[in-house]
């Protein structure tokens, strides 16, 4: 659902799903047909997001006091331990802070 | 990692705007590399205007073009540089810049090294001043280096130091990643085109076919030398590199050229690839509706290249690469490293080949730099 498009480092900080996740303010996030692309400005990394779903989830993470509660309004509930793992790849490449 | 295939199709069918797209800022440059990519050397008089091109800036901003690879000519040697990059990242489009260093001094570096989503790269086409002077000129190699010691002193971290790859400095890789880490810089390499004057020394100064599965291995066991996607025409020989590993011309990236003209890619300044000028429409409407991009977008052939196992790791290969030999936009890339690119080449006569259609050349047998018609 995700790919990561460079070989920068970025702190492998685990993601703790309990925690208040947003897009980084570093981030531009451009919506294409095959789902978004994001650019974190910081560490030059470039991810495709590849589903409308986790873009919809990315634009509405910021409303919610956790990512699991995002995940529990946004997600159908067999789907959200795949997008658990798609935020936590995001996180992993440090497109997600915790804010 | 690269591009899994379902996605890169969607990439091959075009984006709403550039990930990516080079700028060149000016023709002018003190400098004249023997391959130039945009035959420069003379300022064009119509160049864009400070207020032009900051206006672009905001265009690309507002279609969230990420960040634009800046170069030219030599970019610094306009004197609204500064007022342009600061513009572009005040406005959150990344800037990549690339020069030959030779304006770069210490207030220079100062002021880049406190910009953020800035990154500098300094041309050097050879771990020595031999090397690197035969090709980009004489005093070249010394005022890079001046340059790369000024960005040190800044305290510039991570800048990069820009290399083609060419039959000499292929010899050269580990002496120049050693120079890259002793500034704690970053190597870039860059395929060798036969774009620009690069047309006239293409067949003397690229790498041969020996040399390029050794730049590909030495590639594969060092992920952190950057390549810009540039050597995608050797992913057949193994494992892929770093990068989308397609052609990105018109679908992911363009060119801008000094005077706002639009072209598909950095190499293939010539009228056949020019998608319109942003003087004339701004520069969103070239990218999303020109004839010319719609036809890159479209499913291309394989070709020549259809009975190849290899053709998803390669595509075909450069599509400015192909033209500027004389070869067909579903041959094989020249450098095909199965070598079917250079039995089609044996096939093709060098003085048929396509000439750039404008050339700022300081030195030049036809006359006054422009159009070439």
């Amino acid at each position: 659902m995700v790919s990561v498009a460079s070989t920068s480092p970025a702190p492998a900080e685990a993601f703790d799903v309990a925690r208040p996740w947003r897009l980084s303010p570093e981030v531009s996030l451009r919506e294409e047909p095959f789902g978004a692309l994001a650019y974190h400005h910081g560490n030059r990394r470039l991810v495709f997001v590849k589903s409308a779903g986790l873009v919809a989830l990315l634009g509405r993470l910021g409303e919610y006091a956790s990512a699991r509660d995002a995940l529990g309004a946004l997600v159908a509930p067999g789907e959200r331990a795949r997008y658990e793992r798609a935020l936590a790849a995001l996180a992993a490449g440090g497109l997600l802070g915790v804010g | 990692m690269s591009a899994e295939s379902g996605l890169r199709d969607r990439l091959e069918g075009g984006l709403t705007a550039p990930i990516c797209l080079t700028w060149e800022l000016t023709y002018a440059c003190n400098l004249a590399c023997a391959h130039c990519l945009s035959s420069s050397g003379r300022r064009d008089p119509h160049e864009l205007s400070t207020s032009e091109a900051l206006a672009l800036v905001d265009e690309l901003a507002a279609m969230r073009v990420f960040y634009v690879n800046v170069g030219g000519g030599e970019p610094m040697i306009r004197r609204d540089f500064f007022d342009i990059v600061e513009h572009a990242v005040e406005r959150r489009v990344g800037v990549k810049f690339s020069t030959n260093g030779t304006r770069l001094d210490a207030a220079a570096a100062r002021r880049l090294a406190a910009m953020d989503y800035l990154d500098v790269q300094v041309s050097i086409d050879g771990a020595d001043a031999a090397t690197n002077d035969r090709v980009r000129g004489a005093g070249s190699y010394a005022a890079a280096r001046r340059a790369m010691d000024h960005l040190a002193a800044a305290g510039f971290a991570g800048f990069k130091v820009s290399v083609v790859v060419t039959r000499d400095s292929v010899e050269q890789l580990d002496a120049l990643e050693s120079l890259a880490a002793s500034y704690g810089a970053q190597l870039r390499l860059a395929r060798l085109r036969p774009s620009g004057r690069g047309v006239a020394v293409w067949d003397a100064l690229r790498p041969t076919a020996a040399q390029n599965r050794r730049l590909h291995a030495w590639l594969v066991e060092r992920p952190h030398v950057l390549t810009g996607d540039s050597f995608f025409h050797l992913s057949p020989l193994g494992a892929p590199l770093e990068g989308l590993n397609l052609c990105g011309a018109g679908r992911v990236v363009c060119l801008i050229d000094p005077v706002g003209d639009v072209y598909a890619c950095p190499f293939v300044i010539h009228d056949r690839f020019r998608a319109g000028n942003v003087r004339a429409s701004g520069f969103g409407p070239i990218w999303r509706e020109s004839a010319l991009f719609a036809e890159l977008r479209a499913p291309n052939s394989p070709g020549a290249c259809a009975s190849c196992a290899s053709y998803d790791a390669c595509r075909g290969g450069c599509l400015a690469a192909k033209f500027f030999t004389g070869l067909e936009a579903d041959d094989p890339d020249p450098e095909c490293v199965f070598g079917h690119g250079e039995r089609r080449l044996a096939t093709t006569r060098v003085e048929l080949r396509p000439t750039p259609s404008i050339d700022h050349s300081r030195v030049r047998a036809l006359g006054a730099p422009g159009r070439l018609r």
